[in-house]
């Protein structure tokens, strides 16, 4: 006898047309189909959502939170990246 | 930069800090093992008293005086289930498998909240497990949404924001009661009686009785002790009771001014301990009944499983 749960899928939901989706919680299903009915039945019991994103939890590949630092520090030192870092003379708008 | 040389005591600095910035644990930074220990059981025994809690309330489904106080009723139910299922993913994403976890509650391994081991006898019940049972919830888990480990507070957050329906449901319950006829009132005032002791021992032991609490408020899994959030709940709800025209079942229920809050008076501690212990009136028949369900089930689960497989295969080929 089988008496597995299935696997842990994780669940995104998009709460309006044209907003990014967001991650909601997870479930537990057997297939892709499965899934979707399960995170809509357990996370847009509201109306919470117009678009559903479920993913196998074992597919997401995440960095690691010890890494932080030497993972992230590339972007520190370019502080030439953002537009403060430049010099436009007084008076100047629209910019 | 590389945490492998990071010894024990680094590791144990960088989290105290973290909490000390308020900031959360997520699944996977580095935490002590105690820390992960207290949560799982924590979260774990959340989850099963939202599923046990189905029980109670579920007595009475088919029963409700009307058509609208049972879609309401089933809806919050289905809700009860809804969180369930959010703090079992939230206890996961710490390494405990879905599978382990109901092991432990059918088993007895694991406990859930006491308040659920007692009868529902009439209609009333459902207006008074509403309002002060959900009502005592709400005031710890609003506590929750702050605490300390990222995928519990967030699965709080939602749940509140459900919860908040629950509670009015009951209180408009017994709201209707209360003003019926006098045979519904003394229901009303029955249902008050029987659960207002037991909604106020939900809170657990009295602080200097409960020897995890230091510890838990020091990782900031709690905020606030049993007895703080004990007595705002019982300063909330005494008016509740009297603006229905209800009599809180505590003689010693006096306002201080002092310290201004209520006065009220001693739990029945022998009790507490005793349903907690396996004894109390439905401890045997709520674990029953969930085994049952579940056995009853798995034939929907073989079959889920079987269908995946053979889709699997078609796709293969």
């Amino acid at each position: 006898m089988n008496d597995s749960q299935g696997i842990l899928w994780e669940v995104f939901i998009q709460s309006k047309p044209g907003q990014p989706h967001k991650h909601a919680g997870s479930v537990h299903a057997h297939d892709n189909e499965m899934a979707l009915q399960n995170a809509r039945d357990l996370y847009c019991r509201r109306s919470e959502g117009t678009n559903l994103w479920v993913v196998p939890a074992s597919e997401i590949v995440a960095s690691s939170p010890e890494d932080i630092g030497s993972f992230f520090e590339p972007s520190n030192d370019k502080v030439y990246r953002h537009p403060t870092f430049y010099n436009v003379p007084e008076g100047i708008t629209h910019m | 930069m590389n945490s492998l040389k990071l010894d024990e005591n680094q590791l144990i600095e960088n989290f105290e800090a973290k909490l000390a910035k308020n900031e959360m644990i997520e699944p996977k930074d580095w935490m002590p093992a105690q820390y992960r220990k207290h949560l799982i059981r924590q979260i774990s025994q959340h989850a099963h008293s939202e599923i046990i809690g189905m029980q109670p309330e579920g007595n009475w489904i088919t029963r409700a005086p009307s058509m609208r106080r049972k879609m309401v009723l089933l809806a919050k139910v289905q809700d009860e289930a809804g969180h369930g299922l959010y703090l079992y993913s939230a206890a996961e994403s710490m390494g405990i498998s879905r599978e382990e976890m109901l092991e432990q509650l059918h088993t007895g391994e694991a406990k859930y909240s006491s308040i659920f081991n007692y009868p529902t006898l009439t209609w009333a019940d459902m207006g008074a497990i509403g309002w002060l049972v959900d009502g005592a919830a709400i005031m710890n888990q609003v506590m929750l949404q702050r605490t300390s480990y990222g995928p519990y507070a967030r699965a709080m957050v939602r749940i509140c924001k459900e919860e908040s329906f629950h509670q009015r449901q009951g209180y408009e319950i017994m709201n209707v009661l209360a003003s019926g006829s006098p045979e519904q009132k003394e229901m009303a005032q029955d249902a008050l009686n029987r659960w207002w002791w037991p909604s106020l021992m939900m809170f657990g032991p009295r602080d200097e009785e409960s020897p995890n609490s230091a510890q838990a408020i020091k990782w900031k899994i709690k905020r606030e002790t049993n007895d703080q959030l004990r007595q705002r709940f019982v300063n909330q709800t005494v008016s509740q009771v009297e603006k229905i025209g209800l009599v809180v079942p505590d003689k010693a229920i006096k306002w201080n001014e002092a310290k201004k809050g209520y006065d009220f008076g001693e739990i029945n501690w022998d009790e507490f301990w005793t349903v907690v212990k396996g004894n109390g009136p439905c401890n045997k028949l709520r674990i029953a009944n969930k085994i049952k369900s579940h056995d009853e089930g798995a034939w929907v689960r073989e079959a889920a499983n079987a269908h995946a497989e053979k889709n699997n295969k078609t796709k293969a080929a």
